[in-house]
């Protein structure tokens, strides 16, 4: 692989541009592998090349059905923080947001990590009470939040309307290294990175099957023919009960549409991200310019990638309201995409209860953010065999023994 | 947007006069069940990319709960039927075998 450096620069520009290489190689499935990752998303990425760097194992394939980086990678808001109340979660996410603060330097490709601060409000006396509760939490995790009142919420978000009238802005959760990074980066940074590990990459090559015997998973079959494998990795997101099914297992899970829509560009006038979790909107400003909006998720199961007509509708009534000066300003674009959602909100990181076979899933609204400690957790699992320190609380028999990790009522809606 | 009909009122209307209950048909775990057994019941869910039963209720309307055939993939409504059954009646599987011949009802 060749570094990306302003040298490099200089040098394409005296013999216009014409040795730039691919970022990443395409080559045809080898027959067998030490560990197939399914799904070439940020997580599966991610896992792929921290199995690589942190582990040395490099005779590893990740396998996508489409294109990489095309699902919720590619669908998302971008929005990255670690302002979580509970424990394990309040860890893999700042473990997460910490890895997004170098992360351009360790792949040597530019995410476009943007720290410019999560602002969650809070809108009612309970949600007040919440997020001071998890500004608490956060201070004992020794993660930077604090609760900041109105007026300060005023001063960090000029454009907002704290007055309601009928949620009026209490205060607010304010992380201030928390922000955005560019999502599509992500996940090339972390292909190329990974590729130049040695790690194949297959795009188009859709599994189709998962082969067992007695003692565990032997490979998958694809449409790019049968690949024997001897751990196997399920990183799909909203298709992760379909994989489950072709290996024999069900999951907690339930797949619906996700959302978000952005306007029209417009100058600067926002320079932070900000959540209203009671009224269901979410948003930031994009380096383009266009307001990058978020909402609620459909509440029926889905795989169509498209939301709800009535989610903008709600989105854009509660932000309207919030900010009250982007009432006039058009939308350019929307789209859905399909998040796996578990009974906690929570996500899944573990063994499954075919051997070999293990599974990253659950993510639901949020996932983005944690790509980065994700793919280390999910890593660290694979190259032991059993889940680390992180991944541990995240296993899939938190539901047969009842230690939930619940963020629902601790996130309230958006993730 | 979903386009249902309320089997207990005959009303039909847009997604948003009803309320979404998630999958239809789910056994009881009984107070004999194991752990498993139970969380099964509690957690797990088919999450099928098809055909999917699935339960609503007209939360703007009569307030009755109802179970509904849709496909997952294409959104397709193949039909309302009463809650006040364990699996979908004849003429549900007979629509949507008259638009998908190759369905199988799964196990």
């Amino acid at each position: 692989m060749r570094r990306y450096s302003a040298f490099a620069i200089a040098r394409e520009a005296l013999r216009q541009h014409s040795g730039w290489e691919t970022a990443w190689r395409s080559p045809e499935p080898k027959a067998a592998y030490d560990v197939i990752v399914v799904g070439a998303g940020g997580h599966g990425l991610a896992t792929a090349y921290y199995l690589a760097k942190n582990h040395g194992i490099t005779n590893v394939a990740v396998l996508e059905k489409a294109w990489l980086g095309g699902g919720n990678t590619g669908r998302n808001t971008t929005i990255i923080r670690s302002n979580y109340l509970q424990p394990a979660s309040a860890a893999i996410y700042e473990k997460s947001r910490s890895l997004y603060e170098t992360l351009s330097q360790d792949l040597n490709y530019n995410v476009m990590f943007s720290p410019r601060g999560v602002m969650m409000l809070a809108q009612t006396e309970s949600e007040k009470r919440a997020l001071q509760r998890t500004a608490h939490a956060n201070r004992l995790a020794q993660i930077h939040t604090e609760f900041v009142d109105a007026a300060r919420v005023k001063e960090i978000v000029p454009i907002i309307n704290i007055e309601g009238p009928r949620y009026p802005v209490l205060g607010g959760l304010w992380q201030p290294r928390g922000g955005t990074a560019r999502h599509d980066a992500v996940a090339w940074g972390y292909a190329r990175a990974a590729s130049s590990l040695g790690v194949d990459i297959i795009q188009t090559c859709e599994v189709t099957g998962i082969d067992r015997d007695a003692r565990g998973v032997t490979g998958v079959r694809t449409s790019k023919g049968p690949i024997a494998c001897k751990k196997l990795c399920l990183v799909v997101a909203g298709s992760s009960g379909v994989l489950a099914e072709q290996a024999g297992f069900r999951l907690p899970v339930e797949s619906v549409a996700l959302q978000a829509l952005v306007s029209e560009p417009v100058k600067p006038l926002i320079d932070c991200v900000v959540m209203a979790n009671t009224v269901h909107g979410y948003l930031s400003q994009s380096d383009k310019g266009e307001l990058v909006i978020g909402g609620g998720a459909d509440g029926f199961n889905n795989y169509t990638q498209r939301g709800s007509f009535q989610h903008i509708e709600e989105t854009v009534r509660a932000l309207i309201e919030t900010f009250p000066v982007i009432s006039r300003l058009k939308m350019l674009r929307q789209w859905g995409g399909i998040v796996d959602m578990t009974g906690d909100r929570s996500p899944i990181i573990g063994k499954t209860p075919v051997p070999g076979i293990f599974i990253n899933c659950g993510w639901g609204t949020g996932g983005f953010k944690a790509i980065p400690g994700s793919g280390w957790a999910t890593a660290e699992m694979l190259a032991r065999g059993e889940p680390g320190d992180m991944a541990g609380p995240f296993s899939l028999d938190r539901f047969t023994e009842g230690r939930m990790i619940d963020e629902s009522v601790a996130a309230a809606v958006a993730h | 947007m979903l386009l249902l009909t309320c089997p207990c009122c005959g009303v039909a209307g847009e997604e948003t006069e009803f309320h979404p209950g998630g999958e239809a048909h789910i056994r009881r775990a009984g107070p004999e069940s194991t752990d498993d057994g139970f969380s099964a019941y509690m957690f797990q869910r088919r999450n099928i990319r098809g055909v999917h039963f699935e339960r609503w209720r007209h939360a703007y309307g009569c307030g009755k709960w109802f179970h509904t055939a849709r496909c997952t993939q294409t959104l397709e409504i193949f039909g309302s039927y009463s809650a006040q059954t364990t699996e979908p009646p004849a003429e549900i599987i007979a629509a949507i075998r008259a638009r998908r011949p190759e369905w199988e009802m799964p196990a």
